[in-house]
């Protein structure tokens, strides 16, 4: 059994410059960078021979300090190294941070951050089915389905700490294939023959502060990120579920008035009305009785109309209190026959609906009027008690499919804003970068 | 179950974990011991094995599939985009398996008695084979530099150079490894494991964790 010191971390002077150079990853690291000129040195020679100086437009603090701790999903991890990569879409560079977590027990894991949107990514233990059959290509793993959002070709602009790899700014670059399954993404990434698949979880800027215990507020995120969960996502869902079972009480409440409404036909009569000068037109029913509770009362009007129209004054009076309730009601009809073929205008009947009458005796007062040289009508009166009326039923249903469908408009907005920035830029919206395949 | 003998070179007491090792490392001299019957011979010595990080130690116990390992002994690799280990792991049941870590990620694996297995010339990355009814794409090959041994092996393995290993990976968390070490190819069946899930005891400690 070996009985060597436990490892410690590392301490030497930069051969390039002398300033003080720490290796905090034990035996992983292959390239460790000297912050202070800027040399990628490799961290197995015993020397630490430059491998490489790489010019620095301006000194980049990662937000997260190298050498700070921070707790992962439970487990204790230490920023090790941080590198920024970068795209160019047509002519436009995109950067990114990249922390390099390490925990000697559980080995590396990365945080990435672009304009405030954050990811937790460990390299995946399991090769990706990758489905290239469809217009878009999907990976399936772990369970999931992640749908491609673009390719990228990514090199590495600024290195600062360790790597358990050969880092180099500026050199290879490495295609990038991302798929999404928000609030999870892959990342498949392939330098010269070797291919490595990630896995991402979005986190928030607030997450990653709490877990480092970082001062002040991390910086606000800008847009929508690729694999941002929507705010509307996972809300819409239940929010359809409620709408659904809401709508199903309606129907029940609807089946039950429909159900157990009186509609019965209280008054039937049958006129004649012939516009004569000076005659009086207007006349009064019989009495008829209203029963039940207070609900409503529907008149019906049937008239033998022809290329023609008539107007009937309508009072429904309580025969106990004196009470009127006036309506008027215009119905015409018109019809014929011109260049586009047959025409019809209005109808021969019409019905009206007076809500909340109470019960009692009532009767009706008639006042018909046409116009003066017109022959003549016959019609029908007929009043129901109490019908069951679908209107209100579907203005209600209607309300209530306000909340679900707003949410629903402002998700697919989000679900826009997100491919917009993808190879697949949804119709309707104009292309803006990404389209470089 | 520890038949004791003495290293042929500097006389220090051998100790055996593992009845059925072939190889061992004498702790003191770094003679590497092979079996002879009863006897040990010398084959050769281990040169100091570099400095590694992995949290793996020799005596190191753990649980796979609620069978308990120790670590017995271990072949160290180098390759120019770092180093693994593959630690023989034997179970409380006397088989041998190997519990591999490779910066902090671990699998274990175990020797799979396959034969017809592709040779080394005719592999390349992507192609597909079929172990045992499971579906592996070779994703990897890596010629790695063998850097040395420790404690027991199940094989003598000593006198190597440069050595092909080609990693296959299924569409799960199972993988295979084929070993051309030998002039016969030997295929390696496991799978990914979570560190946690291993139970392990005895680990290194690590200044500061």
């Amino acid at each position: 059994m070996s009985t060597a010191p436990p490892p410690q971390v590392k301490s030497f002077n930069c051969p390039g410059c002398g300033a003080p150079v720490v290796i905090r990853g034990f035996g992983t690291a292959l390239s460790v960078v000297c912050g202070n000129c800027h040399s990628v040195l490799d961290a197995k020679d015993p020397n630490f021979a430059v491998l490489q100086r790489f010019q620095v437009a301006e000194r980049i603090q990662p937000l997260i300090p190298l050498g700070t701790r921070g707790k992962i999903r439970g487990e204790p991890y230490e920023v090790v190294g941080f590198q920024v990569r970068t795209i160019t879409e047509q002519g436009v560079d995109y950067s990114w941070d990249e922390y390099l977590l390490f925990n000697p027990y559980k080995g590396f894991r990365y945080l990435t951050q672009y304009q405030g949107h954050w990811n937790d990514v460990t390299v995946l233990r399991t090769l990706p089915e990758v489905d290239t059959s469809g217009p878009r290509p999907v990976a399936k793993v772990l369970g999931g389905t992640f749908r491609h959002f673009q390719s990228s070709q990514a090199r590495t602009t600024y290195v600062l700490g360790e790597f358990p790899w050969r880092v180099q700014v500026g050199g290879e670059t490495t295609t990038c294939n991302d798929f999404v399954a928000p609030p999870r993404m892959l990342s498949e990434e392939t330098t010269g023959s070797e291919t490595t698949w990630s896995l991402g979880e979005y986190i928030t800027g607030r997450q990653v502060w709490d877990a480092f215990q970082l001062p002040g507020s991390p910086p606000g995120a800008v847009g929508v990120f690729e694999n941002q969960p929507s705010p509307y996502g996972g809300n819409l869902k239940e929010v359809w579920l409620v709408c659904a079972l809401l709508l199903l009480a309606l129907v029940g409440v609807a089946v039950f008035f429909t159900t157990f409404a009186r509609n019965e036909e209280v008054f039937s009569g049958s006129y004649h009305f012939a516009p004569h000068a000076g005659q009086e037109a207007s006349f009064v029913t019989d009495f008829f009785e209203l029963k039940g509770r207070t609900s409503n009362v529907e008149l019906s009007t049937r008239t033998d109309l022809s290329n023609n129209w008539a107007y009937f004054n309508y009072a429904l009076i309580s025969a106990d209190t004196g009470q009127a309730f006036d309506f008027g009601r215009e119905v015409s009809y018109y019809f014929g026959r011109d260049s586009d073929g047959a025409w019809t205008e209005g109808g021969q009947n019409d019905t009206a609906v007076v809500p909340a009458i109470p019960s009692g005796r009532y009767y009706l007062r008639v006042e018909p009027e046409m116009d003066a040289t017109a022959a003549g009508v016959e019609y029908s009166i007929s009043v129901r008690r109490d019908v069951p009326s679908v209107s209100y039923f579907l203005i209600a249903a209607l309300l209530l499919l306000v909340p679900p469908v707003f949410l629903m408009f402002r998700s697919m907005g989000f679900e826009q804003a997100r491919w917009r920035e993808s190879d697949y830029t949804p119709a309707g919206s104009s292309a803006s970068g990404g389209d470089d395949n | 179950m520890s038949p004791t003998a003495n290293c042929p070179n500097c006389g220090a007491p051998i100790r055996f974990r593992w009845s059925s090792a072939v190889q061992t490392v004498c702790e003191f001299c770094h003679s590497i011991l092979v079996r002879r019957d009863v006897n040990l011979e010398r084959v050769g010595k281990v040169a100091d094995l570099p400095a590694d990080s992995s949290p793996i130690q020799i005596a190191t116990e753990g649980v796979y599939r609620n069978r308990a390992f120790q670590v017995v002994g271990r072949i160290l690799y180098e390759y120019e985009e770092g180093g693994w280990n593959e630690w023989h792991a034997v179970f409380s049941d006397g088989a041998s398996g190997w519990l591999s870590d490779a910066q902090a990620e671990y699998a274990v694996s175990f020797a799979a008695p396959v034969t017809g297995l592709p040779a080394a010339a005719t592999v390349a990355r992507g192609q597909q084979y079929r172990f045992n009814g499971a579906l592996y794409e070779a994703t990897c090959l890596t010629r790695a530099r063998y850097r040395g041994v420790e404690g027991e092996l199940p094989f003598e393995y000593w006198n190597k150079d440069e050595v092909l290993f080609v990693d296959l990976e299924a569409h799960d968390a199972r993988f295979a490894t084929l070993d051309y070490s030998d002039p016969e190819p030997l295929l390696f069946l496991g799978e990914m494991v979570e560190f946690d899930s291993l139970r392990l005891k005895n680990l290194r400690q690590f200044e500061g964790w």
